[in-house]
């Protein structure tokens, strides 16, 4: 079966595959919640040394990683849509920086208020936080400076660059724990292999998959507002049965 | 039901992380959802004003 997945780049055809997908995620995202929270708090054990703080992971673990992960979509998009000049690229950038921005905003709040018990402060300056706190001035960022400009191609082309740059956070976001002697813990999954109970990895995989499906659903639903507001005055958009 | 609610102690901090996540998520769907509604509205407006100038 031969798709033309170029088709799909014009905002038109995507407006449409947008429509039909984003329930589908929705719907996978409740279910997926569903399960992960499930087994987040009923089966996996109670931890040996955090007790039951530590469930605080399976919600912090998934937004942290996936707010690394959509900046470095988001820059992606912004970068196709600076080089190729293409109008559907910037929009999802456009689409995917509030929702990047509110899951860097979740990994900060569950942080600190995972860090107030075990380490005894809600907040302390070291690398891993401070450079994602950068993460979300980025976010807002790319956002202020999109919403400043009011053609849409110029503050396409403005936030793209604003975008890229930021993305030198992200590897520093990711290795800091490594690279410097943080008090944030550092991957308890590695290459290697884990030590982590087969339910707790099980809670994870779940919820990741979870807020993955309900960042796709949300930004999908959003990328379609922006492609009407951006379209409209084209033939496509007046003759859609939506507006009918 | 009580034990489970008590988090052995860590209620707060548990709950808070879990509450402040689903508010976001509730209050950003209903807004993605309110914005479609918005702008379906104003293509719609747009539109009718047309159509009256075309007249």
């Amino acid at each position: 079966m031969a798709i033309n997945w170029f088709k799909y780049s014009a905002p038109s055809a995507f407006y449409g595959l947008a429509g039909k997908l984003a329930p589908w995620f929705a719907w996978s995202s409740a279910i997926l919640f569903a399960l992960g929270l499930y087994i987040s708090f009923f089966v996996a054990p109670t931890d040996a040394q955090q007790s039951e703080a530590y469930r605080i992971m399976f919600i912090h673990v998934p937004v942290s990683i996936l707010s690394m992960f959509i900046y470095l979509v988001m820059a992606g998009y912004a970068a196709l849509g600076l080089v190729f000049n293409t109008r559907l690229s910037s929009m999802m950038a456009t689409a995917l920086a509030p929702t990047g921005a509110l899951f860097t905003f979740i990994a900060l709040w569950t942080g600190a208020l995972w860090g107030k018990p075990m380490w005894g402060a809600w907040w302390v300056w070291d690398a891993r936080l401070t450079s994602e706190l950068i993460l979300l001035f980025l976010y807002i960022g790319f956002i202020a400076l999109h919403a400043s400009i009011d053609d849409p191609r110029r503050a396409d082309r403005a936030a793209a660059l604003l975008g890229i740059v930021g993305a030198v956070n992200v590897p520093i976001i990711y290795f800091s724990v490594k690279w410097w002697n943080t008090l944030h813990q550092g991957s308890t999954i590695k290459l290697t292999g884990t030590s982590m109970h087969v339910a707790m990895q099980q809670a994870l995989l779940l919820m990741m998959l979870a807020c993955w499906c309900y960042a796709v659903a949300v930004t999908l639903t959003r990328v379609r507002s922006i492609i009407l507001e951006r379209e409209r005055g084209t033939q496509w958009v007046a003759e859609l049965e939506e507006i009918k | 039901m009580s034990e489970f609610f008590a988090m052995n102690g860590y209620a707060f901090y548990i709950w808070g992380s879990y509450g402040l996540a689903l508010a976001i998520f509730v209050i950003e769907t209903a807004l993605v959802r309110h914005k479609r509604k918005i702008t379906l509205q104003q293509l719609r407006l747009m539109r009718d004003a047309g159509e009256e100038e075309s007249v």
